[in-house]
C-alpha cells in the first residue's frame, strides 16, 4: 500500500463534531484489535503446546501463560520417523518452485510491464484463471499425468504443480515491479552504449531485486504451506505438510501441534521479513 | 563532421490518427545549437527520439556524419542524451552515473576517473561525486544528467526538455550555464523545448514546429522577427504578436491600411493588395504609445495596465481590437484613459487573413 492509499490517520477532533469522530477513531481501534486477537490466537495457542511440556497439554485448566517451556515436543516430533526427510522434500519443493517460477515469471512479468502486445489483457486474465480452478481438480489429472509419464511420486511433481500455482503471482508482482522501474532509464542505458540485455542486467534489475525476492518467498511460502496438490502427487516423497496431514488422525496431540509450530514460523518470518516490501507491492499492483 | 540530415522523416504512433512527423526533412551542419520548438504533440519529441534510435521511422532516413542510421540501435548511433525525467540510475553514486557511457565502452579507469572529474567540475558537482541520486537536490540531479551526456564523446547531443523540471529561478540560472557549456564543447546539439523564451536564447538556429511539420526555421532573430506565419508570430514571444484585420487601400502612390474605423500608413510595397483584407502582424514593444492626440496615430482606449517591472504591459481596446502594447515603465496610465498608438511601417508584418501565411512584402 503506498501512504495515498492509507487512509488518513485520524486528526485530532475538530470543535463542533469532535465527539463522534473520536468515538469512530476508538471504534476503529478497537475493531483492530478484536481482528488482530482473532488471527493470532490460534497462532499463539499452536506455539504454546508446542513449546511446552507434553504433560502441561493435558492438565486442567490450561495454562495461557508459557509456565513450563521445554523443547521436549518440537524435539519429539523432529525425530520422529518420516518428518525430517519431509522437511527435506518441502525445502527442496520450495527451492525448486521459487527458481522455476522465478526463471518462467520474470520474463512474462517484464513483457508485461514493458510491451503493448496483442491479447494482453486477455492474457493477465487467462493466468489468473489458473487460480480459480480448484487444486484437486487440477491435481487429480495431473496425477494421472504423472504416472504414465513416471513422474508420480517425486519432488519433481510437485515443484511442477506448485510453480503452476505460484506462476500467475509471480508474473503479476514482478510486473508490478518492472512497471516502478522509470522506462527512460533503460533507454538512456542504451543510449549511452548498453545492450537491451546490459541495460536490463544493470539498471533494471538492481532496482527490481527487493521486489523480485519477495515475489520469490513469497513463493516460497505458498509452496510451502500448500498441502492438497502435494498429498495427492506423492506418496512417499511427502513434503512436510503433506506428511503432517497423512498421519495427523494417528498421531497424538503433541505431534499435531508440534507439526502446526514447524508449518507456522517460516511464513511468520516471511511475513515479518518481507511486510515492507509486501505492502508496496500490492500497492502498485492493486492500482 | 558530425553533421546531421534529416530527410523525409515520418511517423504515425500506433493508434495515432495523424503523424507525429509529416515529411520532415533537416539539416543540421557540424557544432549547431538547433532547438525544436513548439506547442505540445507537435512532433518535437518524436522526431528527437528518432534521431537518438529510441524510436523507428515509418519512413525516410537519418545520416549522422554521413552514415546511414535509420535502421541502427541507440547504442551504435554514437549520440548521448539528457531526458526530461533526467533518468539519472538511483541506485549508483553520481560517480559511476557520470561515468556510465564510459565504463561501458571500456574506456580504461584512470581515464575514466579524468573525464568524471572534469565534467563533474563543469556542473560544480565535484563535492558530490560520492552521494547517491535520492540524496541530491532537483538542479543537482539535473546536472548529473547533463554531465553523464558529455562525458562521452558522443558526434551529437540531444536534450528533451532537460530544464523543465527545474523551478523558474533555476532554470534560469542553469540556462545559460548550459549555453556556454555546450558553445565550449562545440558538439551538434538538438534541444527540445516547449518554451520559447529557451528556444529564443539558447539556439543558433530556431525550428518552430506544428502538427509535425516545421512551421519556420532559422536563427532566432530571424524567426521572431519574421515569422513565416501567424501560429509563428503567436507561439513565439511573450506577449505574442498582435494580429490587426485590415483591409488595404492605396491611393497617390502610398499605401494604406484600415484598421476598424482608423487608417495606418504602410509600406508602399503594399500598394499590389489594395482593397484586399489582411492580418497586420506587429509586436507588442513595436508599438510608440503616447497619451496626448498626435496625427496619424491611432486612438485607443487603455484596458489593463501591467507593470512587470522592467516594462509595463497594456492591454488596449482599438475599435473593438484587442492589442497588447508594452511602454517604458515610465509611462504613467489608466483603465479607461484614451492612448494614441503609432507604428513604424518597418516593423508591420503582413498575413494572408486565410490561409495564415506570411504575404510576400519586402520592407
Amino acid at each position: 500500500m503506498t501512504p495515498a492509499d492509507t487512509p488518513a490517520p485520524h486528526k485530532p477532533a475538530r470543535a463542533g463534531r469532535g465527539r463522534g469522530a473520536r468515538w469512530r477513531a476508538v471504534g476503529v481501534q478497537l475493531a483492530c484489535l478484536a481482528v488482530t486477537a482473532f488471527m493470532f490466537a490460534p497462532v499463539y495457542l499452536v506455539a504454546l503446546a508446542a513449546l511446552s511440556t507434553p504433560e502441561s497439554l493435558n492438565r486442567f485448566p490450561l495454562s495461557l501463560l508459557p509456565t513450563d517451556v521445554s523443547v521436549e515436543t518440537m524435539a519429539s516430533f523432529l525425530t520422529m520417523g518420516g518428518v525430517l526427510p519431509a522437511f527435506v522434500n518441502s525445502l527442496i519443493v520450495g527451492v525448486g518452485t521459487l527458481v522455476l517460477s522465478v526463471l518462467i515469471g520474470l520474463p512474462a512479468g517484464y513483457a508485461l510491464a514493458r510491451y503493448v502486445f496483442a491479447g494482453r489483457d486477455a492474457y493477465q486474465l487467462f493466468m489468473l484463471l489458473t487460480r480459480a480452478l480448484p487444486i484437486v481438480v487440477l491435481s487429480v489429472p495431473l496425477a494421472q499425468l504423472f504416472l504414465t509419464t513416471g513422474l508420480y511420486d517425486t519432488t519433481y511433481a510437485v515443484i511442477l504443480l506448485h510453480t503452476a500455482l505460484a506462476l500467475p503471482t509471480t508474473v503479476l508482482i514482478t510486473s508490478a515491479v518492472f512497471v516502478g522501474v522509470p522506462r527512460d532509464q533503460e533507454e538512456a542505458a542504451q543510449i549511452f552504449g548498453a545492450t537491451p540485455v546490459q541495460a536490463f542486467v544493470r539498471v533494471v534489475l538492481p532496482q527490481a531485486l527487493p521486489g523480485i525476492a519477495a515475489a520469490g518467498l513469497f513463493t516460497f511460502v505458498t509452496s510451502w504451506n500448500e498441502v492438497l496438490g502435494a498429498a495427492i502427487l506423492t506418496l512417499d516423497r511427502r513434503t512436510l505438510p503433506a506428511q503432517v496431514l497423512s498421519t495427523l488422525g494417528a498421531s497424538p496431540l503433541t505431534y499435531r501441534f508440534a507439526g502446526g509450530f514447524a508449518l507456522i514460523v517460516p511464513a511468520l518470518v516471511f511475513v515479518a521479513l518481507m511486510r515492507k516490501y509486501l505492502l508496496s507491492m500490492w500497492g502498485t499492483t492493486l492500482r | 563532421m558530425a553533421d546531421i540530415i534529416v530527410s523525409d522523416l515520418v511517423k504515425t504512433h500506433p493508434g495515432g490518427r495523424r503523424p507525429a512527423t509529416d515529411h520532415i526533412s533537416l539539416h543540421i551542419p557540424d557544432g549547431e545549437f538547433l532547438v525544436l520548438v513548439g506547442p505540445s504533440g507537435c512532433g518535437k519529441t518524436t522526431l528527437l527520439r528518432m534521431v537518438a534510435g529510441l524510436e523507428t521511422p515509418d519512413a525516410g532516413t537519418i545520416h549522422i556524419r554521413g552514415r546511414d542510421v535509420t535502421h541502427l540501435s541507440a547504442r551504435q548511433r554514437n549520440v548521448s542524451m539528457v531526458f526530461q525525467s533526467y533518468a539519472i540510475f538511483p541506485h549508483m553514486r553520481v560517480r559511476a552515473n557520470i561515468g556510465f557511457g564510459l565504463m561501458l565502452h571500456k574506456v580504461p579507469k584512470d581515464e575514466i576517473n579524468r573525464r568524471v572529474a572534469r565534467a563533474a567540475e563543469l556542473l560544480n558537482l565535484t563535492d558530490v561525486l560520492d552521494r547517491h541520486p535520492a540524496q541530491l537536490s532537483g538542479g543537482q540531479r539535473q546536472r548529473v544528467a547533463v554531465a553523464r551526456a558529455i562525458a562521452v564523446d558522443a558526434d551529437v547531443l540531444l536534450m528533451d526538455e532537460p530544464l523543465s523540471n527545474l523551478d523558474a529561478l533555476l532554470r534560469l540560472q542553469f540556462r545559460s550555464e548550459l549555453k556556454k557549456i555546450v558553445n565550449q564543447l562545440g558538439t551538434t546539439t538538438i534541444y527540445v523545448t516547449h518554451d520559447q523564451a529557451e528556444a529564443m536564447s539558447l539556439g543558433d538556429r530556431v525550428a518552430v514546429l506544428r502538427d509535425g511539420r516545421i512551421a519556420q526555421i532559422g536563427p532566432p532573430i530571424e524567426v521572431y522577427d519574421r515569422p513565416a506565419d501567424q501560429f509563428v508570430g503567436g507561439f513565439l514571444g511573450s506577449p505574442p504578436m498582435n494580429f490587426l484585420p485590415a483591409t488595404v487601400e492605396s491611393g497617390a502612390g502610398q499605401a494604406r491600411v484600415l484598421v476598424g474605423t482608423q487608417r495606418l500608413a504602410a509600406p508602399g510595397q503594399l500598394t499590389g493588395f489594395a482593397g484586399r483584407p489582411v492580418s497586420v502582424g506587429i509586436r507588442a514593444e513595436n508599438i510608440n504609445v503616447s497619451d496626448t492626440a498626435r496625427d496619424g496615430a491611432l486612438a485607443a482606449q487603455v484596458e489593463v495596465v501591467e507593470p512587470t517591472g522592467s516594462a509595463v504591459l497594456l492591454t488596449v481596446q482599438l475599435d473593438g481590437i484587442q492589442l497588447k502594447v508594452q511602454t517604458p515603465p515610465s509611462f504613467a496610465t489608466q483603465p479607461g484613459k484614451p492612448v494614441w498608438l503609432t507604428i513604424d511601417p518597418k516593423h508591420m508584418r503582413f498575413y494572408d487573413p486565410d490561409t495564415a501565411l506570411a504575404l510576400e512584402v519586402a520592407a
